[in-house]
């Protein structure tokens, strides 16, 4: 993708060194983008904290307040500590997936690095919350109910673990690369109003795909932080 | 036939083959989630994130036919052997 802002052909130039492709810069450097946006928002909400909030203040903490439901709803009270962890990669992504609506801009999340970055994120940390919960015990999670099938069931076990973070990396590359594909292909075929329904599909899957990837993410710490049975 | 034509081919029957099952099973997936919260709406909550994550597990799927489809049209790793292999039978 070649983008009319000049700051990308210039940062292109700049990571030229690394060896990286020209996709991957450029869901790099909006990646970065996002980040810093984030940043400036937080700052700007936090600056003048007031008991009754307003404007951006409001915003912000209607945000939080539904995501810090949604954790203790599913994962229960011992859930919270890991409210920074999920909050992030949920607004994260969701600002990676809507930033494809602005005009120049092309998803991070459509690049399969960004996704596969996220989900390592959280394969990493259910497995340490898994070790640090339960100890050396954390090994009865693999071993299933009969102690003689352990050694078939662990097998399984380990493949459905490592298929965690490639289905997580998979369903949200696939299915904003694959929007935003759709929306090329129409503007190919008629730029003039045709690629509007797409648009407004992809806005909704932008929400729903952010919502399942904290959703997914939150079952899996809890599923390393519950005993097994 | 030609390779390319075969890839083409084979992406796109693979495409429809891979949402046909994924949408009947999205399908029953959500006139059971609709038929539960017509029952008892009360519940609406619940089931509408259990039926997310079930939606997002058959999803799944689908997306990884995208995916081989993708890695078929775009990425494939036996284009540049075809296309020796078409150039050595044209000598």
């Amino acid at each position: 993708m070649i983008h009319p802002l000049m700051i990308l052909e210039y940062f292109r130039k700049f990571l030229s060194s690394l060896h990286i492709s020209g996709e991957c810069v450029d869901a790099i450097l909006y990646t970065w983008m996002i980040i810093l946006c984030l940043l400036v928002l937080s700052v700007l909400a936090t600056k003048s904290v007031k008991t009754i909030p307003d404007g951006l203040q409001n915003f912000m903490e209607a945000i939080i307040g539904g995501i810090e439901n949604m954790i203790v709803e599913t994962m229960g009270e011992e859930g919270r500590p890991f409210f920074p962890l999920i909050a992030t990669l949920a607004i994260f992504v969701l600002v990676s997936n809507l930033s494809g609506l602005i005009p120049g801009f092309y998803p991070p999340t459509a690049n399969i690095n960004t996704t596969a970055a996220c989900a390592v994120v959280v394969f990493i940390t259910t497995h340490i919350v898994g070790i640090k919960q339960h100890g050396f015990g954390y090994v009865k999670h693999f071993m299933g109910p009969i102690i003689w099938l352990a050694p078939v069931i662990f097998f399984i076990e380990v493949i459905g673990h490592l298929s965690r973070p490639v289905s997580l990396t998979l369903r949200l590359f696939g299915n904003m690369n694959g929007h935003e594909l759709v929306l090329m292909i129409f503007f190919g075929l008629a730029p003039f109003l045709v690629p509007l329904p797409m648009i407004i599909m992809g806005v909704l899957v932008s929400f729903i795909q952010a919502f399942v990837f904290m959703l997914l993410a939150m079952i899996y710490i809890q599923g390393s932080l519950e005993h097994a049975h | 036939m030609n390779f390319f034509t075969m890839c083409i081919l084979v992406a796109g029957f693979g495409m429809a083959l891979g949402t046909l099952g994924t949408g009947l099973g999205q399908g029953m997936a959500v006139k059971s989630a609709v038929e539960g919260v017509s029952r008892n709406p009360g519940a609406s909550g619940k089931i509408l994130t259990t039926m997310m994550i079930g939606l997002a597990m058959i999803e799944s799927l689908a997306i990884y036919a995208l995916v081989v489809c993708l890695i078929i049209l775009f990425a494939n790793p036996y284009a540049k052997l075809a296309e020796e292999l078409a150039k050595a039978v044209a000598k």
